[in-house]
């Protein structure tokens, strides 16, 4: 029996992406962000989570999708990082899925992109939740 | 089975908790004994304490911190029996013990093993002395055989105060929950100011005055003792007055004084540097004292208390006090003072020129302290935490150091101030006043000083910042509005913004681990309306504007203002300088783009002359010792000032700036170089009048002429 693995999944604009299920903590629609001046370009800003400051970060930038000028990404996804949150911006939730590791495929992945799986009809692309925090700090 | 593993953890995490405990407890013992060697009952503490760890470790399998444990209790054990009596290295030899075993403990913590560091040398040198003290062999070192039972009746003998262990991390979140609902009362007072409903009135009130209580009573639940960061001092103490040479007897008073944990943490660093310069430089060597008539050892005394709702330390020393002469000679050699200040400083003054940026009387750079980082960064620290520091010193009598800090600093009152839409909180600490653009209009026209925005501000001259510039909040200019004066140490600046809206009094959050590096913010907190903002780091702000060379300049020049004027001819700004050999030298300030700073290491060659990058372009660097023959000075840090031509700067590197002066100015003629217009009398004394423009061409054809050199 193969071993499988649970991902939390989500759209950024049609690109289908997952996160280990178990970090991540909720999901809402983005509240209002305080952009950070001077801050690296991947970071959105800082929202206000039940009183606790949550910095969140626009995977979209930080993934350099073509940057579309309008309002943030609707919907914020809040996850576990070292002992505090992190959120994510991102366009829509998908479903959460389970993969098998027989669909793991063998391709070539970028710098945030650990894993990559094969659905029916469609690529799984599993984001390293350490890499896309900690690679959040390069330059304007 | 799973609760069998849990049970089992859980003892481990006891066993871990204790032995840390046991060991702060022994080191600070082991100092103590080596002060007071015939005292019975704290070897029999000491004792004990190893004595558990032994049996614990035994116990749970730890081989490494048993075997440590019982060479160590046979060394006690002989001590105890006074078949040894302990000596430096005797105490030496147990403090490295102690600080093994902590490893040991923080790599069963981190890792559940003990690793597989090798400790057998530390083994062997307790075992060494214990065979080299004594005539009898290691009989007392086999120890009674560990069994649970025995360990049980030792332990119970430890006295264990009436309190719990708590989370640090629940600490912080009951602060959190401090913090919502002091938000949810600042917007529930904000909404009895439209209702009428007298039940819903006294409800508010009732919230307000809860959460007040509730906010004291998590505050007091987050006080910790200054003694948690001094126990750590004893020890250091010795070490730094053994590895000197020097004898020190170090006392602590108030150590149950309390402030916030994250304030302990604040001042752990300065104050440990503070008992370094102690006694490093402080305290003299047992020889110097004598013949000055002192007991050998010097006492360096730390005394803390609460008084005005702060938190204070004192921190003196019996040592040599603070040489005042070689402070002076310092101070001007570094360009800290003009020699004019310097004979109507006061001797207060004088001292406390030591906490100035880059000031270390010590030429010796020691391992201890001393290199290049001195009380400078004490007072920044302690700055940063909304703190001050002061000095007194009395020659050959000693020196003695005020702290201040207020108990926390989780609940500060802030101004908001917007800019570009974007909503930012100054710490009230930080302000000065706020002026308002029609009240004063008069003091408001701005003007250009060496690249540098500034007003006029009663007669003196006001740096500024643009917070939308500085932060690049949007890309056209604003119309100037809001100037908040804002104080950050000894200098002050004006914040422009758009508007200022009321003060709030905001719980402060640390920002995130990547967003912590940026000097800008101090931290975040949310507003009575939900919102986040940015705290503003106010020094950090002035560091990013590289405000602080212009501040320093205008702060002592008040004098040279008001003298100008009165004469009918138009009097023009200067920037006077000093070369290496003491002469002066003045420039036109029209011409001067901004002064900079460049540490030296920057400096690149191209084609054989000096340039720096700067901004886009490559700029040359013109040394005024290379121009007038004057002996060269090797800087870390360069005093450039910048000029800029028609597409092009140059970068004129002098030995200090002194002074910003309006004056009508007359030539003297008798120019003897291009470069020079002539001398002139500024400010009643000599200064060498440069032309800007031929300074510049020859920074052009200086590198022109030398590429043709080269290919040539």
């Amino acid at each position: 029996m193969a071993i499988a693995h649970r991902f939390c999944t989500f759209y950024l604009d049609e690109v289908w992406f997952g996160l280990k299920v178990e970090s991540v903590q909720e999901v809402l629609a983005t509240p209002a962000i305080t952009p950070v001046p001077l801050a690296p370009r991947a970071i959105a800003g800082l929202v206000n989570l039940r009183g606790r400051i949550v910095t969140t970060i626009d995977l979209r930038r930080h993934l350099r999708f073509a940057d579309r000028p309008s309002t943030p990404p609707p919907t914020l996804l809040i996850v576990h990082y070292g002992c505090g949150l992190i959120g994510l911006l991102v366009t829509r939730m998908g479903e959460v899925v389970e993969a098998l590791e027989s669909g793991l495929e063998t391709a070539t992945l970028g710098e945030l992109v650990v894993e990559v799986y094969t659905f029916p009809g469609r690529l799984l692309h599993v984001l390293g939740l350490d890499r896309v925090v900690g690679g959040g700090n390069e330059a304007h | 089975m799973s609760t069998a593993t849990d049970g089992m953890a859980e003892i481990v995490q006891e066993f871990l908790a204790e032995s840390a405990e046991g060991l702060d407890l022994l080191e600070r013992d082991l100092v103590e004994l080596e002060r007071d060697p015939a005292s019975p009952e704290r070897l029999g503490e000491i004792f004990r304490a190893v004595h558990t760890i032994k049996g614990s470790s035994g116990m749970l399998g730890y081989p490494r911190l048993e075997s440590m444990a019982h060479a160590g209790e046979g060394l006690l054990g002989g001590l105890r029996d006074g078949r040894l009596l302990l000596h430096p290295a005797l105490t030496s030899g147990l403090l490295a013990m102690v600080d093994a075993m902590r490893t040991l403990v923080n790599a069963i913590e981190l890792t559940g093993n003990e690793g597989d560091g090798d400790y057998r040398a530390i083994v062997r040198s307790l075992e060494e002395l214990l065979r080299g003290a004594a005539a009898a062999s290691g009989t007392a070192a086999s120890g009674a055989p560990h069994d649970g039972k025995s360990q049980n009746l030792l332990s119970e003998n430890r006295t264990s105060g009436r309190k719990i262990r708590v989370d640090a991390g629940l600490l912080d979140r009951l602060m959190d929950l401090a913090g919502e609902l002091i938000l949810a009362r600042n917007q529930t007072l904000r909404l009895t100011a439209s209702q009428n409903d007298s039940s819903f009135l006294s409800a508010a009130q009732r919230l307000k005055r809860v959460t007040t209580d509730m906010q004291d009573a998590v505050m007091k639940a987050r006080l910790q003792p200054i003694g948690s960061v001094w126990k750590e001092f004893p020890r250091l103490a010795r070490d730094l007055a053994l590895s000197c040479g020097k004898q020190v007897i170090l006392e602590m008073e108030g150590l149950e004084t309390e402030l916030d944990r994250g304030m302990v943490e604040a001042v752990k660093a300065p104050l440990t540097h503070i008992l370094r310069n102690a006694v490093d430089h402080g305290i003299e060597t047992p020889e110097m004292r004598t013949c000055a008539g002192k007991p050998p050892a010097g006492h360096v005394r730390f005394c803390a208390f609460h008084r005005d709702g702060q938190f204070h330390v004192e921190v003196s020393d019996d040592g040599a006090g603070i040489n005042l002469a070689r402070v002076r000679q310092r101070a001007l050699e570094r360009g800290l003072i003009k020699p004019e200040q310097a004979a109507e400083m006061s001797q207060q003054q004088l001292a406390r020129l030591v906490f100035s940026p880059g000031f270390s009387t010590v030429e010796k750079v020691t391992s201890i302290s001393g290199r290049g980082v001195g009380l400078d960064v004490v007072k920044t620290n302690i700055e940063r935490v909304g703190g001050t520091v002061d000095l007194h010193s009395v020659s050959s009598r000693g020196t003695t150091l005020q702290i201040k800090i207020p108990l926390t600093l989780a609940v500060v009152p802030a101004l908001i101030v917007s800019s570009a839409r974007q909503r930012f909180a100054i710490p009230q600490v930080n302000l000065v006043e706020v002026l308002h653009p029609d009240l004063a209009p008069e003091e408001q026209p701005m003007e250009q000083l060496c690249g540098m925005p500034v007003c006029r501000l009663r007669k003196h001259l006001l740096p500024l910042c643009f917070l939308d510039r500085t932060l690049r909040l949007r890309d056209e200019a604003s119309s100037a509005s809001y100037i908040v004066v804002l104080q950050a140490g000894a200098d002050q600046f004006g914040l422009v913004v758009d508007a200022v809206h009321d003060t709030e009094e905001v719980v402060v959050k640390p920002l995130a681990q990547h967003l912590r590096a940026m000097a800008s913010f101090a931290g975040a907190a949310v507003l009575g309306d939900g919102q986040v903002v940015l705290i503003l780091d106010i020094a950090g702000l002035m560091q990013l504007t590289g405000l602080s060379t212009v501040s320093r300049l205008l702060r002592p020049k008040q004098a040279a203002e008001t003298r100008s004027g009165g004469c009918g001819a138009v009097a023009q700004r200067w920037l006077v300088f000093r070369g290496s050999a003491g002469s002066r030298y003045a420039l036109p300030l029209p011409a001067v783009a901004r002064l900079e700073e460049i540490p030296a290491e920057r400096i690149e060659l191209s084609a054989g002359r000096e340039v720096v990058p700067y901004g886009s372009e490559i700029m040359p660097l013109l040394r005024l010792s290379r121009l007038f023959h004057e002996p060269e000075q090797k800087r870390e840090l360069l005093q450039v000032v910048v000029l800029r031509g028609s597409g092009h700067s140059a970068g004129l590197v002098v030995d200090r700036i002194e002074d910003i002066v309006e004056e009508v100015v007359e030539l003297r003629g008798g120019a003897h170089s291009d470069s020079l217009e002539g001398p002139a009398v500024i400010q009643s004394r000599v200064a060498d009048v440069l032309n800007p423009r031929s300074l510049l061409a020859h920074a052009q054809s200086a590198s022109n002429l030398e590429i043709t050199d080269r290919n040539g």
